[in-house]
């Protein structure tokens, strides 16, 4: 008896918890959506309000008078990401499947390697790599955003984790048998095999590429290149300051899109959290 | 076919070709270039050309390391961090209990990972620059919210103090971060093999118990995985404290990171600087991990030490016992013995070796 009373005091606390954390996960974001709908007269009367007002159109007016352009932010985060993404996921897959279907002398040394400078932050080798792209003119190049992506050792690292075990030499041999090249056997047979582990790193490698702020902060000076986060960091500019309403629209235009397609893939997105730390 | 195993080699090399190239273009040139800056006298905004120091090679790294706002900066970093980790790994592991525990079932459990882990996902830029509003003076909403419930009757101005400036950043990090961490967590929790847990249940442990002596153990690893991870994020955390106040006030909230940025991307543009201080975060993070990897790697170690020296000391006394018996016994009964004891000894060096 006594037993189940403990029981269902937990279970009140567990709940009570959860519910608590759950709010503070939504609540700054709702008071943004909501507030990127109000005036800023009725923001500076009461600053939160769980109701919409229908000042949205008025509010991206200003947004949009100033130097702030999500639109332009948004396609070339989408073409850095893209492309940064498509990079790190294929040849990373490439490179451990060199280590893992093949039999050659520097192997395992480069694998203990690629542990090695798994650790390295991009940030502690930033001010060479900028001199280095200014020295070649190619600061305000969208493809040194990119380019660097090839090589990726936590993802290398993930991705042989993975094949190791699911790769079947068997396969491989008689697709040799058959005549097919390495590279066309790498294309058309293990590619398809790592499809589970390829969305995973893709899904990660997609939001902190676009979520990096940093690097894009460091090497675009012209505008046109700017890239979300970089917008988002013009909102705390002083030609914003009394402007409330539109700094809550600005940012809510940046998040939206990343709360919509979360909420679509969350269920792969925590699986493949939970993978990345099981396998690695 | 020995020869055929030989010719397909080279495509080990061949495919891990582009990686390396990547690699030495993108990571280690840029590392090098950046350790030599730090030598330099490599200044002012657009300037490439440069002059090794040679009256005192290492003045850079000496301006950076005297620097008061470098010191403060790597204090900043170093609470930051350590306050955030804590109450986050606390909370993650309160929650993988509850989330984890079989008597209790939580329901809904695949609806609160979702939101506590939403953060993580929103870009830090937002997040900083969003929370910049909420504490907005006169009238943000945390002012609003805290005069509707009737703590204050007029604004407080909030980022103004230091205390609060960091506890915000603090909140920020956590917030941003248990979600992610209590995943990896529950998913490490989850790997155990359900046996130990009921023979945890058989031999009456209570939750408590069973949550110390049986679940925290398991996960050494990946506690240390997280670690390390969110040690080296820390160090080099710059989306939030650049963009939630500038560093200020009173660089109260400067982190390492932003210190190197503005030194090498706003007044007077001193790459040289900023490379020196990249390199002394690069050593602190190199020694830091290697320290705690050594943790980890000594305590196995010292197991299998263990081991085998309790081997040694079985086998000392299964010895003795041996000779004893060969004073008492006749010579072919001992060639027997030692039969058996050489068969004995492979399997105990044996053991060792696994």
């Amino acid at each position: 008896m006594l037993k189940n009373k403990e029981n269902l005091a937990l279970k009140i606390i567990i709940y009570i918890v959860c519910i608590f954390l759950a709010v503070l996960s939504i609540m700054p974001f709702w008071i943004m959506i909501v507030n990127a709908t109000r005036s800023t007269t009725e923001i500076q009367q009461h600053a939160i309000s769980l109701l919409p007002s229908n000042y949205a159109m008025n509010n991206l007016k200003i947004l949009l008078g100033k130097s702030f352009n999500p639109a332009r932010g948004f396609i070339n985060s989408l073409i850095i990401s893209v492309g940064a993404t498509g990079l790190a996921v294929y040849f990373s897959s490439l490179t451990a499947y060199a280590l893992v279907a093949y039999d050659w002398k520097l192997r395992q040394p480069f694998f203990s390697f690629i542990m090695a400078i798994m650790m390295i932050p991009a940030q502690v080798t930033m001010i060479g790599f900028y001199q280095m792209v200014y020295k070649i003119h190619m600061t305000n190049n969208l493809w040194m955003l990119i380019l660097p992506a090839m090589a990726s050792p936590s993802m290398v690292f993930f991705m042989r984790q993975y094949l190791q075990p699911s790769l079947s030499m068997e396969i491989v041999q008689s697709a040799r048998i058959d005549g097919a090249g390495e590279f066309l056997i790498f294309n058309r047979i293990v590619l398809p095999i790592m499809k589970p582990a390829i969305a995973t790193q893709a899904i990660f490698s997609f939001v902190s590429s676009w979520n990096n702020l940093f690097t894009p902060l460091v090497l675009l000076t012209d505008q046109k290149k700017y890239t979300m986060p970089i917008m988002v960091s013009l909102l705390r500019g002083d030609i914003y300051k009394t402007e409330y309403g539109s700094v809550y629209l600005g940012l809510t235009l940046t998040v939206l899109p990343l709360i919509i397609v979360y909420l679509i893939l969350s269920k792969y997105i925590i699986a493949g959290v939970a993978l990345g730390s099981v396998k690695g | 076919m020995k020869h055929k195993k030989l010719g397909y080699a080279k495509y080990g090399y061949l495919f891990s070709i582009p990686f390396v190239i990547a690699f030495l273009l993108f990571s280690l040139y840029p590392i090098l270039y950046t350790a030599v800056i730090g030598f330099t006298d490599l200044k002012g905004l657009g300037m490439t050309s440069f002059h090794f120091l040679t009256d005192d090679p290492f003045r850079n790294f000496k301006a950076v390391l005297t620097n008061p706002s470098f010191i403060k900066a790597l204090k900043n970093t170093v609470v930051l961090w350590l306050f955030n980790f804590v109450p986050q790994i606390l909370l993650a592991l309160l929650l993988t209990a509850w989330f984890t525990d079989k008597r209790s079932k939580v329901k809904g459990q695949g609806i609160f990972k979702v939101l506590f882990y939403m953060p993580n996902i929103i870009t830090a830029a937002t997040v900083a620059i969003l929370f910049n509003s909420l504490f907005g003076y006169p009238m943000g909403p945390v002012n609003d919210l805290l005069m509707k419930l009737g703590f204050t009757d007029s604004p407080i101005y909030f980022l103004v103090n230091k205390t609060v400036a960091r506890g915000v950043i603090i909140f920020i990090q956590t917030w941003m971060w248990y979600g992610y961490t209590m995943v990896i967590l529950i998913s490490g929790v989850l790997g155990i093999s359900p046996e130990i847990f009921e023979a945890a249940e058989v031999d009456g442990a209570n939750r408590i118990q069973t949550f110390f002596y049986v679940t925290l153990p398991n996960i050494k690893t990946i506690l240390l995985f997280t670690l390390v991870t969110s040690l080296i994020g820390g160090l080099n955390m710059f989306d939030i404290p650049k963009l939630f106040l500038l560093g200020g006030p009173d660089n109260a909230t400067l982190t390492t990171s932003v210190f190197i940025y503005n030194q090498a991307f706003s007044g007077s543009y001193m790459y040289n600087r900023a490379a020196a201080g990249s390199m002394i975060m690069f050593v602190i993070i190199c020694i830091l991990s290697v320290i705690m990897f050594q943790i980890l790697k000594d305590k196995d170690e010292e197991t299998l030490r263990r081991q085998i020296k309790q081997q040694q000391k079985s086998y000392k006394i299964k010895q003795k016992e041996l000779i004893k018996e060969q004073k008492l016994q006749t010579a072919s009964v001992t060639s027997q013995e030692t039969e058996a004891l050489a068969k004995e000894e492979g399997e105990g060096t044996q053991n060792v070796k696994e």
